[in-house]
């Protein structure tokens, strides 16, 4: 289909790359170029996974074993206080790292990774666009993040609680906690933080938009766009309108804090379960726009190692506008517990019970994709059988809490923790792993090894499994979330999940080396490593691609382009 | 059943196969109130309310959770084994089959709505406050209600603080602190009470008697949840508004919960533990607190607790 856009490609791209191309720091801070922006997202993402994994990992060991071990060290240390003191104010700090945990995956890994780097990389060239519509827009969208990051980690240092640095009253910033509660200057940081990170997120969004409804190549009808770019537009969608819900939330909360106002304050006639209800009309989709690129590139990746086209195309594309949608009117199955009246929950069961049936077209119409394929089993394949796999895991135990009658059982216990890590980090954290192994030849111009690829995998699915199966027991026996210490009955489970982040940690070593080794070996990857199942415009460039592609666009013809 | 069930899920391929042993022994024991070292399934019901969630999430939950996750494991097997490069060279070309699209669109709805049925009941159930007329499902989740809970007999008003709970017998205008047991505490006053779980204070009320709990906290606190999960109970302790929540426990004992929504550096140390009594052991309970209007005092009236 794109032969001859190929090679005016290879030509104009070089041309271009002798007159245009900066070099040095000058590359990549004044870059409006979406690959080196992409490549920033994705380096940005594995810097701050970095620390929200080892945040994480703390916790699993202080989780290990009844009692409190790591945590009144870590404050005597951090504040100088021993004894009472000292416990207490590690309690405080326990809290505190889940916060930052949770925050720094969420707003700072996975959206980075997902809509940063992967949607800013591949979705203009898929679309067969030279570039984004708004480089600069793209260039600053990027640059917003560092400082918003920096705002978060400030937080840590600011008073959160009387004699205690730190914001520790989860991402969810309900108030009082997130008001009375921590009354230092702490959660105003990460209210900063969030504001900017929201602004970057939401002018990326606005360039993805932009870019796939007006720039793809002539020819590309939007039903004709690969699946990977309908994902960026409908999590850019979901972006767009969740976004200015959480900044208006936390606006709300920052005068209520600082400039006297009483929106959540009960105490002057507002109400804390309003704030709830705001973020979690934000907080729904956000789920939704963490995982929606993800489903996009599974898309491709299973198609592409069964050499076959993916299957139900366009329920494809409108599952996820269905999920997309959907996903806006789901928000209070968060808040069961709250207080909500029965009619209130009947409909909220109703309508998160509704978001099971696009899921399901999704998970089958993959496996539907493999059905009769010639499947090779090279590293991305893996990483999105994997997901789907785990995903499907994730998404049954979500229809258990989507009954809220069930809910009362299992809401804020360790069951949920289960849940949305599987949907999560073992859904989206694998789908970003599929995706990287698939593009990295791509991006980087060179083979990543495959036995690496292959032993990552294999050490982080049994790791992150060990995690977070036995959470589902610890939930239904009762173990609350955001919990230091617990009740002895919890030890075996605590003590398994805790050696499943060691395995885990282990596979993340595994990662950097493989990396590493890449780069090291410079094995060529050539145009297409992955062959005739590779059909996405992406592989019709060079590896890595030109400075800038497309001077000449290509032409889309009738055969599907996805 | 339970245990069944959850070896099924195991078996789809997770590694903590081996170690199912010991909870299938304890899923076998006497209601505690409290969770059972290694334990994999729900805490044991006493109420009408627990006996519906269980019935709920162990049968048709758990059958079609447990179902789709196999299904759908077998499908990934089949496709590893058949349609892999070496036993299926040439791939097929095909992008659609309506039929089979249309299937996997209507089942699932179809099996939402049969979860649906029971679940609406279970819902409604929990959230409706006896009035002495209607009829609860209990453990029959697909009945239109066969079990009779008697209107509520005494309100309970449960207040949380940071970070401890307040009770107060709202009918008799007496209330007491209910504080955790520390580590030094415990083992003098109540070592056979669990770690984390045991309080100095524990509310207590009559078996086979429906008790109103109404949920708030202090008014210039933050939220928590109210919990007991032999009860089948949870629910969020807001500042400013009175959330309300009601039981009837059919076994004496003694259930504890633990504050399930995150409130502060305590989180974790602000238990709930309910202590159901006799009528009989009530009365007297309740009458020496009321003369007394000290807790411990009212409590000595009760079998000693080890």
């Amino acid at each position: 289909m794109t032969d001859t856009a190929h090679l005016e490609a290879h030509a104009t791209g070089h041309d271009a790359h002798a007159h245009h191309e900066p070099t040095g720091w000058r590359r990549w801070l004044y870059s409006t170029n979406h690959k080196d922006i992409g490549i920033m997202y994705l380096v940005f993402a594995i810097v701050t996974g970095i620390i929200g994994g080892l945040l994480s990992g703390v916790m699993r060991m202080e989780l290990q074993e009844p009692g409190i071990q790591i945590f009144h060290g870590l404050a005597a240390m951090v504040y100088g206080v021993e004894g009472a003191a000292a416990l207490d104010a590690g309690k405080q700090l326990y809290n505190v790292f889940t916060t930052a945990h949770a925050l720094i995956m969420v707003f700072f890994v996975v959206m980075p990774a997902t809509m940063g780097g992967f949607a800013n990389y591949f979705a203009p060239l898929m679309i067969g666009a030279p570039d984004t519509a708004f480089p600069r827009i793209n260039n600053i969208a990027f640059w917003l993040l560092p400082p918003a990051f920096i705002l978060l980690l400030m937080s840590l240092f600011f008073e959160g609680t009387a004699g205690t640095t730190g914001f520790g009253g989860g991402w969810t910033i309900y108030p009082p906690l997130a008001t009375t509660g921590h009354p230092g200057p702490s959660l105003d940081f990460v209210i900063l933080s969030l504001h900017i990170a929201g602004v970057s997120s939401i002018l990326g969004a606005i360039n993805l938009i932009t870019t796939i409804l007006n720039m793809r190549a002539p020819g590309m009808t939007l039903h004709k766009m690969p699946l990977f770019a309908w994902s960026v537009l409908v999590t850019a969608f979901l972006l767009l309108l969740a976004l200015p819900v959480l900044a208006g939330a936390i606006t709300m909360l920052l005068t209520d804090r600082n400039f006297g106002t009483s929106f959540f304050k009960p105490e002057e006639g507002g109400d804390p379960i309003l704030f709830q209800h705001l973020f979690w009309f934000f907080g729904h989709p956000e789920v939704y726009i963490m995982i929606l690129p993800g489903f996009g590139m599974i898309s491709h990746i299973v198609a592409t190692f069964s050499r076959k086209p993916v299957f139900g195309y366009m329920a494809m594309a409108y599952a996820m506008v269905a999920i997309g949608f959907v996903g806006f009117v789901v928000w209070a199955h968060h808040m069961y517990t709250t207080g909500l009246s029965l009619d209130v929950q009947r409909y909220f069961v109703a309508a998160t019970m509704v978001i099971a049936v696009p899921t399901g077209v999704k998970i089958f119409s993959w496996i539907a994709t493999m059905w009769g394929g010639s499947i090779t089993f090279r590293t991305p394949i893996l990483w999105a059988i994997g997901f789907i796999f785990l995903f499907t895991v994730g998404g049954v135990t979500g229809v258990v809490l989507a009954n809220a009658g069930a809910d009362r059982a299992l809401h804020d216990t360790y069951y949920v923790v289960a849940h949305f890590h599987y949907v999560l980090s073992l859904g989206a954290v694998f789908s970003i792993f599929a995706g990287w192994y698939y593009w990295y030849p791509k991006i980087f111009g060179y083979m990543y090894s495959e036995f690496l690829g292959k032993l990552h995998f294999w050490t982080m699915f049994i790791g992150v499994n060990l995690i977070f199966f036995p959470q589902h027991f610890l939930g239904l026996s009762g173990m609350p979330r955001r919990y230091i210490d617990y009740p002895d009955a919890f030890a075996l489970w605590n003590r398994v999940s805790s050696v499943g982040y060691y395995i885990t940690f282990v596979a993340m070593v595994i990662f950097f080396y493989a990396t590493w080794e890449a780069s090291r070996k410079k094995r060529p990857a050539g145009d297409n490593p992955w062959g005739e199942g590779a059909t996405t415009l992406e592989w019709t460039l060079s590896s890595p691609p030109p400075f800038h592609q497309f001077t000449t666009l290509p032409k889309i013809d009738s055969t599907n382009a996805h | 059943m339970v245990t069944g069930q959850f070896a099924k899920k195991l078996g789809a391929g997770f590694a903590a196969l081996l170690t199912m042993a010991p909870a299938m022994a304890v899923a076998q024991e006497v209601p505690q109130g409290h969770p059972m070292a290694g334990q994999v399934h729900l805490q044991e019901s006493v109420t009408p309310i627990m006996d519906s969630i269980v019935a709920f999430h162990n049968g048709p939950l758990m059958w079609t959770i447990s179902l789709i996750v196999l299904f759908v494991l077998a499908l990934l097997v089949i496709v590893i084994l058949r349609f892999n490069a070496k036993s299926n060279p040439v791939p097929a070309r095909f992008t659609h089959n309506t039929l089979v699209e249309v299937i996997w669109t209507v089942v699932p709805i179809v099996v939402l709505i049969i979860i649906a049925i029971p679940s609406f009941g279970v819902l409604s159930d929990q959230l409706t406050v006896p009035d002495g007329q209607r009829k609860y499902l209990g453990s029959n989740i697909f009945s239109f209600g066969e079990v009779e809970v008697p209107a509520p007999e005494l309100t309970v008003k449960v207040s949380g603080e940071q970070w401890y709970w307040n009770y107060e017998y709202v009918d008799e205008g007496v209330a007491f602190d209910s504080n955790i047991l520390n580590d030094e505490q415990r083992p003098q006053i109540k070592p056979n009470q669990p770690r984390l779980l045991a309080v100095d204070n524990e509310l207590v009320v009559p078996v086979d008697t429906t008790v109103r709990v109404q949920v708030t906290s202090s008014p210039s606190g933050v939220i928590h949840a109210f919990a007991v999960p032999s009860f089948g109970i949870k629910i969020d302790a807001v500042p400013g508004r009175l959330n309300e929540t009601w039981f009837n426990a059919r076994e004496t004992g003694i259930y504890y919960g633990q504050c399930s929504e995150l409130c502060g550096k305590d989180h974790a140390f602000m238990p709930i533990a309910v202590r159901v009594v006799t009528a009989e052991e009530y009365q007297a309970f309740i009458g020496a607190f009321k003369e007394s209007r000290d807790y411990q005092a009212a409590a000595a009236t009760l079998p000693a607790l080890n």
